[in-house]
């Protein structure tokens, strides 16, 4: 059982006069069932835009998504998206966000606020149920938005760069916690933009470098490491000293900078 | 500071008692604040037209705007959010109201008397006018402002159009559209006065009042008269502005 990228392309067409841009190239690939797999390429390559595709919320110009063997269809419940910026409904509280999706689905009050409560239980959220999320920090966001996707059971959970705005310390906690969870939920699928090689190696299954835009796989790293796992081990030095190559010199070239060499 | 605010005020009230009662500022003109205070005893317990008392002619000014800014928030509101909602809507009904927008309410009193006659129903229709496109704009731009994402957050979360349009856009917009809905009742307050110096068949309301007081030469009691709407104004902001704040606690 597995996620599939099938000859996934994308090409943005400019309006009117304006040049159309080719994002996507190609992306073949299968993710098996209940691994943690991340994106790691230069900014603005594209990882994004295939989260997006993944989600339904783009259309590929070419290729397809299939899960289980079965295309996926715009709206499913089997994927779910942590998007970069939070994207909190400001006007729900805590709670009210993390049950948006069991609202909309049709779930009575009480069962929805019940399974609501063990999530913010869960997500260290006690006593914050009814604040606003102007009133919390930006790891406490961060976790209603995973508890909002997680609550929905997807199969497959996208996280796009979701601790990028996090301090260093919230960050790693925020890693642990993402990890803990994870293992707490059987054959749940992750696929994690980040450009965070620390991050990607200390979280991931596996991790995919992606080239400069049109973005292709460039390189498959499988970290082999039992977790938990030390940040400072010389194995993890080890993959992201690999990991580091690949990408300085695929960021340098999209960068322009010869001078660095 | 408290004290500070109404310091200007207080000394500017004395020196044009001073001056009125050496006569310097002729009181059939501007009346002295002591005898504005008696013009509003006057309009209390008189009345003008005698037997017409105050109260009177502010239930029925306030029954006019009621009646005319609950059409326009409950036509515009809706209209707004769905044009917000529809960029072909938008497109569509735009031109026609950026053309009817310019027309200044007031404009349309001797066709509203035409197709209402004198009486309520052109007046509220007058206050419709002021206040209808100011609640319109303003909640089209409450839509438009909302942030994308949020809108694609509600479809990864399986959000039908129908619980994007409830559950994202109006909630959104409800900031922007107080905001509306205050300058609405101001412009639609303001409307009715100077819609009530021309056609009043009651013969109750503020702006009919001021008006004969000046058919009787009754300065102070034009005065007076004035002070009760922007008082009443002001009052009225001032509830819309508690309503806002109990309702939109998250900003």
């Amino acid at each position: 059982m597995s996620l599939d990228l099938l000859e996934l392309s994308k090409t943005f067409q400019g309006k009117g006069w304006g040049e159309s841009v080719h994002v996507l190239e190609n992306i073949q690939h299968r993710i098996e069932n209940g691994r943690f797999v991340s994106i790691i390429g230069p900014s603005g390559c594209g990882k994004t835009t295939l989260l997006r595709i993944i989600a339904g919320l783009e259309k590929a110009s070419a290729g397809k998504v299939l899960l289980d063997g079965k295309e996926l269809v715009q709206g499913t419940e089997e994927v779910g998206l942590v998007f970069q910026e939070y994207a909190l409904f400001p006007w729900r509280t805590t709670l009210q966000n993390i049950e948006m999706g069991l609202e909309i689905k049709g779930v009575e009050k009480e069962k929805r606020r019940e399974i609501a409560m063990e999530y913010i239980k869960l997500f260290g959220l006690g006593g914050f149920e009814n604040r606003y999320p102007k009133e919390l920090s930006g790891g406490m966001k961060q976790r209603v938005a995973i508890a909002r996707t997680l609550i929905m059971n997807p199969r497959v959970v996208l996280m796009d760069e979701p601790f990028g705005s996090l301090d260093s310390q919230t960050r790693d906690a925020m890693q642990e916690f993402l990890l803990s969870i994870w293992q707490g939920r059987q054959g749940t699928t992750i696929v994690f933009v980040t450009h965070n090689v620390d991050e990607a190696v200390f979280l991931s299954d596996e991790i995919l470098v992606f080239s400069k835009r049109p973005a292709r796989i460039l390189e498959r790293f499988e970290v082999g490491m039992p977790r938990p796992r030390d940040r400072t081990s010389p194995e993890c030095n080890r993959v992201k000293r690999e990991v580091l190559q690949i990408l300085s010199k695929e960021t340098e070239d999209s960068m322009g900078l010869p001078w660095i060499k | 500071m408290k004290k500070e605010r109404y310091l200007l005020p207080l000394i500017l009230i004395l020196v044009w008692q001073g001056l009125s009662s050496v006569q310097v500022i002729p009181s059939y003109k501007l009346p002295s604040p002591v005898e504005i205070v008696l013009g509003f005893r006057d309009i209390l317990i008189v009345g003008v037209p005698p037997g017409h008392l105050l109260h009177n002619h502010m239930l029925y000014s306030l029954y006019r705007v009621a009646l005319g800014y609950a059409v326009a928030a409950l036509l515009a509101i809706p209209l707004g959010l769905l044009m917000g909602w529809s960029p072909g809507l938008l497109r569509m009904i735009r031109p026609l109201f950026e053309l009817v927008r310019p027309i200044p309410p007031l404009a349309w009193i001797p066709i509203a008397i035409l197709w209402f006659g004198i009486g309520i129903k052109s007046a509220a229709f007058i206050i419709f006018l002021g206040a209808f496109f100011p609640i319109l704009l303003n909640t089209i731009s409450g839509v438009l402002s909302i942030n994308p994402i949020l809108i694609e957050a509600a479809r990864t979360l399986h959000a039908k159009e129908k619980d994007i349009f409830f559950k994202v856009l109006l909630p959104g917009a409800v900031p922007s559209i107080f905001v509306g809905m205050r300058i609405g009742i101001g412009i639609g307050w303001m409307t009715l006065v100077a819609a009530e110096f021309t056609g009043v068949k009651e013969g109750f309301g503020l702006g009919y009042m001021i008006m004969t007081a000046r058919d009787i030469q009754r300065p102070d009691e034009i005065l007076a008269g004035m002070l009760v709407i922007g008082v009443i104004g002001l009052l009225i902001d001032i509830g819309l502005r508690a309503i806002e704040s109990k309702t939109i606690k998250w900003q």
